[in-house]
């Protein structure tokens, strides 16, 4: 995992929910978390720091539920 | 056939034996038959419109299975000699392809409901256009049929072929299989909006007669039946007196319709999805739950995930995501963030999105102008709970315990009912003048002495059925109470025969002593089925 972008995405995911441990918490999306205008607001907050998108078919609990999974999909995008 | 009907209750019942009597490799057939024996006595001019949409789907799920299996075929055959760009060069290819398959079923089944069911309202607001400018014209408003569910089959069926194009899952291969999952029956009429994935599975099984099972489902249909029929239909004369005269009931009047219909259609459509889902438990199938005690919710947004859930989550994974993610929605919020700063520049694409998904909401309600401002109105309250965000951040930071509160948490609950009462006048009154004024007088009408000094039993219902409305609303919200910790139904199982025996004859006899039946009353359609 690259720690750069974890540290980025941890940023930007506090922003969003400050009272939230983003590093151990793993039912983002199950325990409703992260609702859709945070997913929205998340995509729109990637895009513009890697410019990469983050397309509807992937907005689903398996990348969305843990910092570390985001992490793994924007390198996965990055890749592409 | 009414869910309410006894043909209803008979035709369940033989499907019921016969699927538990037939070989179990024979009982999803026997399934399918029942689906199109329910739709054709439903109406057998709406045969036609659910095949089309079967055999279009299924075509097309079908292509893009082959289309996808070829292009995996290839890349594993030219790994060795393709470069990542030219990789990346070919799936695009492929994908613009598959995509018009997908935009083409889209565009065929959409144009249809879009046809059936939006025709006359286009027509209506040319007239009324063609009115305003002076214009003698009209044109005649056209006389099509509007098949039974059209909206949740084709709405179910189109997230599959969109789960299909996404890769989600593969296709289904068998037509009849994949015909059982757009006309499933239970679900036909109301939905719920089901997934395929999450249906399918349960829905092909082969089911062993269990009478756990079987007696789970009834429980589950008894209780459906006792908030539709002894509830529901018996709020639906009152209110019905209500709104058929907004001149007489104006002001503490108004008031108390927009509760009673709250709990009407409430009783309603949780009521009829009970009795969907408990159809299917009896069958062994499994079916999404459609509701999570959604009047409990904290805030509107919190009310739309736990209200019929199936519909939100359809329009949030088909409508809202694409709209928001897609590139030029993503430019708009590099711009707004660049032109309004960042903290309102973001939101641009979540407003803008939310606003189309409202209006769509409101629009697959009904074809009417009320329907529209119902959904607005809730897409604006939203908006303004969203923008408050921050204030309740800080009121809670300065009150942490405030959450913990009994009062606090009321408050809440009582500030959702009320909002979301508000909003369905628009779906009571069916003309939205008309709703702003009966609003209106709310603020500017004082009679509620008049009201509770005999006014109420002036709207076709005696005291006695003011009680029994009452009863039912306390049994409501204790058992709602209950489910916060656990199935209700669970509870009652582990508890002694004569326990279990008082409660399910008890509710047995309180639909058959109470329901509402006999003169002034009619077993009446449910409120979602025209949608």
């Amino acid at each position: 995992m690259d720690e750069n972008i974890m540290e980025t995405l941890l940023e930007i995911l506090s922003d969003l929910h400050p009272d939230v441990d983003f590093e151990t918490c793993d039912t983002l999306i199950d325990d409703k978390i992260l609702d859709s205008f945070d997913i929205v607001s998340l995509i729109s907050e990637i895009n513009n720091e890697w410019d990469v998108t983050v397309p509807a078919d992937k907005i689903d609990p398996q990348y969305f539920n843990s910092a570390e999974a985001l992490c793994g999909l924007i390198e996965e995008l990055l890749e592409d | 056939m009414l869910f309410t009907s006894y043909e209803f209750m008979i035709f369940v019942l033989v499907t019921a034996v016969l699927y538990y009597l037939v070989p179990k490799r024979f009982q999803w057939c026997l399934l399918l038959a029942a689906d199109y024996v329910f739709y054709a006595i439903a109406g057998a001019a709406y045969l036609p419109f659910i095949l089309i949409t079967t055999i279009s789907a299924y075509l097309a799920g079908m292509k893009l299975r082959s289309m996808k299996r070829r292009q995996e075929q290839y890349l594993a055959e030219h790994k060795a000699q393709m470069n990542r760009e030219e990789k990346k060069a070919y799936k695009a290819v492929e994908k613009k392809k598959q995509w018009r398959w997908l935009l083409l079923t889209l565009l065929l089944n959409l144009g249809i409901l879009a046809v059936l069911k939006y025709t006359n309202f286009t027509i209506a607001n040319i007239n009324s256009l063609l009115h305003t400018f002076g214009s003698g014209g009209r044109i005649s408003p056209v006389d099509f049929v509007l098949p039974l569910g059209i909206s949740f089959y084709t709405f179910q069926t189109l997230g599959y072929i969109i789960d299909v194009y996404r890769g989600k899952y593969e296709a289904e291969t068998h037509f009849f299989k994949f015909a059982l999952f757009v006309s499933f029956f239970p679900q036909l009429v109301q939905g719920p909006i089901s997934r395929f994935d999450a249906l399918s599975k349960s829905l092909f099984a082969e089911h062993r007669f269990d009478a756990v099972t079987v007696s789970r489902g009834l429980q589950r249909i008894l209780w459906g039946y006792f908030k539709k029929m002894v509830i529901a239909d018996r709020m639906l004369v009152a209110v019905n007196a209500l709104i058929q005269n907004p001149d007489t009931y104006q002001g503490a009047y108004v008031f108390a319709g927009m509760l009673f219909y709250a709990l009407e259609l409430y009783a309603d459509f949780t009521g009829g999805i009970d009795i969907t889902i408990g159809i299917a438990e009896m069958l062994g199938i499994r079916v999404a739950e459609n509701f999570h005690r959604p009047y409990f919710s904290k805030n509107i947004k919190e009310y739309w995930n736990r209200w019929h859930i199936t519909m939100g989550t359809w329009f949030t994974d088909y409508i809202f995501y694409p709209i928001s993610v897609c590139q030029p929605m993503l430019n708009l919020s590099k711009f707004s963030r660049k032109h309004l700063g960042d903290a309102l520049g973001k939101r641009v694409p979540v407003y803008l999105s939310s606003f189309v998904v409202w209006f769509t909401t409101g629009i697959w309600h009904g074809a009417s102008w009320n329907f529209i401002v119902w959904g607005l109105g809730n897409f604006v309250v939203i908006m303004i709970s969203q923008e408050l965000e921050p204030l309740y951040r800080r009121f809670h930071g300065r009150f942490p315990q405030a959450k913990e509160k009994w009062g606090f948490r009321a408050f809440q609950v009582l500030r959702t009912v009320l909002l979301m009462s508000s909003l369905r006048m628009f779906d009571c009154y069916r003309d939205v003048p008309l709703t702003f004024r009966m609003f209106g007088t709310m603020f500017t009408r004082w009679n509620w002495g008049e009201m509770f000094r005999g006014g109420l039993m002036g709207l076709g219902l005696a005291g006695k059925d003011y009680f029994i409305l009452l009863a039912g609303l306390v049994i409501l919200i204790v058992v709602s109470l209950l489910q916060r910790t656990g199935g209700v139904r669970e509870r009652i199982a582990a508890k002694p025969v004569w326990i279990r025996t008082f409660v399910w004859y008890g509710l047995f006899l309180a639909v058959l002593l109470f329901g509402a039946y006999g003169v002034g009353y009619d077993a009446s359609q449910f409120i979602y089925n025209q949608f």
